[in-house]
């Protein structure tokens, strides 16, 4: 770490003027385990997005067709620079289309 | 607001991502969606827990609304000044009298069960348009799991610890929502996010009334309740399942149960998933079991019809 900064340069009060600069900290060497979403299998319920805490699954306006001619609107995938890997989204997705697997470095 | 559905939750993310909230934390879920419900307009008092020390590790912030630390016992009691000074604000012109700004305090079940009691009991006396949030661990969780005044019974922390002549907690966990209400405040309820429309109805509804308004939000722990961390939303829904955590409401006096619940699981479900319930004995499960019919006798008593059903054994 460089020289930190003196106290006569920082925001008065300490406050700090970035919203949301936490995502400078990259979160992914917490994971032991990875989750991988099957996008043919993935019905986009919309579940694994609503109850991951980071939040590390982004909803993205790609459209995908999957091999059953079935075309969806949106995708959804995993941020690994902040998935903690916690499983929440294998666990309660409905079709098993997330599964955990084990993290290469 | 009756047709909002998972697929209409806003796409907004107003907690950043690289929080050190732990793997699957339920508070970090709560919040999320919080914000999610409440948006951008807001200023939030935040007291000291662990939502606190995780989200803010200086000199970086998770937070994209305006936001302060306060200190354990004084959320309320900053939120209401700060409630008071928009309020001079606008009639100064200094702030456009018509943008409607909510002040919202959060507190975990320390600073607001035991620490910031008496600053959120003034809150509500003095009738402070600001909404409190309290997000419930049922432990001081972010210093070590030390019970608080929401652990519930037979629950193991480091300081109502498990062996032959202690057994966990001993004594019953505070019903903060009766406080709350007790000020005859305009709305209180209580929210659990494996419900996640009726948790969004409730939060924007408190968010809408003017007044002090209360919600207990259901948030479980993984280290201090000591389960895998996949599992918790499974433990919230079983917690409504079975009737330990009941979702309802009191608006103006008038109470009513949001989740009804026809048929009970076990309780045992919910316990045997947690290592903190680990030590449970048949009989003390079975003395826990007979505490939550007791609860749900109350609270249909109190709806004035069965809203929560009889226990079905599988």
């Amino acid at each position: 770490m460089g020289a930190l900064p003196g106290w006569r340069e920082l925001p008065r009060g300490a406050a700090i003027l970035e919203p949301g600069s936490s995502v400078r900290y990259k979160t992914s060497s917490w994971r032991v385990l990875k989750p991988v979403i099957d996008q043919e299998r993935c019905i986009r319920c919309r579940i694994c997005w609503t109850y991951c805490p980071e939040p590390a699954i982004h909803e993205i306006d790609k459209p995908y067709t999957a091999k059953s001619g079935r075309t969806y609107r949106v995708t959804y995938e995993i941020d690994y620079d902040y998935c903690k890997g916690c499983g929440i989204c294998a666990e309660e997705c409905p079709v098993k289309a997330i599964t955990m697997v084990e993290e290469v470095r | 607001m009756s047709t909002l559905t998972i697929a209409t939750l806003p796409k907004d993310e107003l907690l950043a991502p690289g929080h050190r909230m732990c793997q699957g934390c339920g508070a970090a879920i709560v919040m999320r969606h919080l914000l999610k419900a409440l948006g951008k307009d807001i200023i939030i008092a935040h007291a000291t827990g662990c939502v606190e020390v995780t989200t803010t590790l200086y000199p970086e912030t998770a937070w994209r609304v305006p936001w302060i630390h306060v200190a354990f016992e004084n959320a309320a009691a900053v939120a209401s000044g700060i409630e008071a000074a928009v309020k001079a604000l606008k009639r100064k012109g200094f702030i456009n009298p018509d943008k409607k700004i909510k002040v919202v305090a959060i507190g975990g079940d320390g600073g607001t069960a035991d620490i910031g009691l008496q600053a959120l009991s003034g809150m509500l006396e003095r009738g402070h348009d600001v909404l409190y949030v309290l997000y419930d661990n049922e432990a001081y969780m972010n210093t070590g799991i030390q019970r608080s005044g929401a652990t519930p019974m037979y629950a193991w922390t480091t300081t109502t610890p498990a062996g032959k002549v202690w057994r966990g907690e001993w004594r019953r966990k505070k019903d903060m929502i009766s406080i709350a209400v007790a000020h005859k405040i305009p709305y209180a309820a209580t929210v659990n996010f494996a419900y996640i429309t009726d948790f969004y109805a409730k939060i924007r509804k408190a968010a809408e009334i003017e007044g002090p308004t209360f919600i207990h939000a259901f948030s479980p722990c993984v280290p201090g309740w000591r389960y895998e961390p996949h599992l918790t939303v499974k433990i919230a829904k079983l917690a409504v399942q079975t009737g330990i955590w009941v979702n309802y409401e009191v608006e103006k006096g008038v109470f009513r149960v949001t989740t009804p619940v026809p048929k009970r699981l076990p309780v045992e479900e919910y316990l045997k998933l947690q290592g903190r319930f680990a030590h449970l004995t048949r009989e003390e499960i079975e003395r826990v079991q007979r505490m939550v019919d007791e609860d749900v006798d109350y609270i249909n008593k109190l709806a004035g019809t069965t809203v929560i059903g009889p226990v079905e054994r599988k």
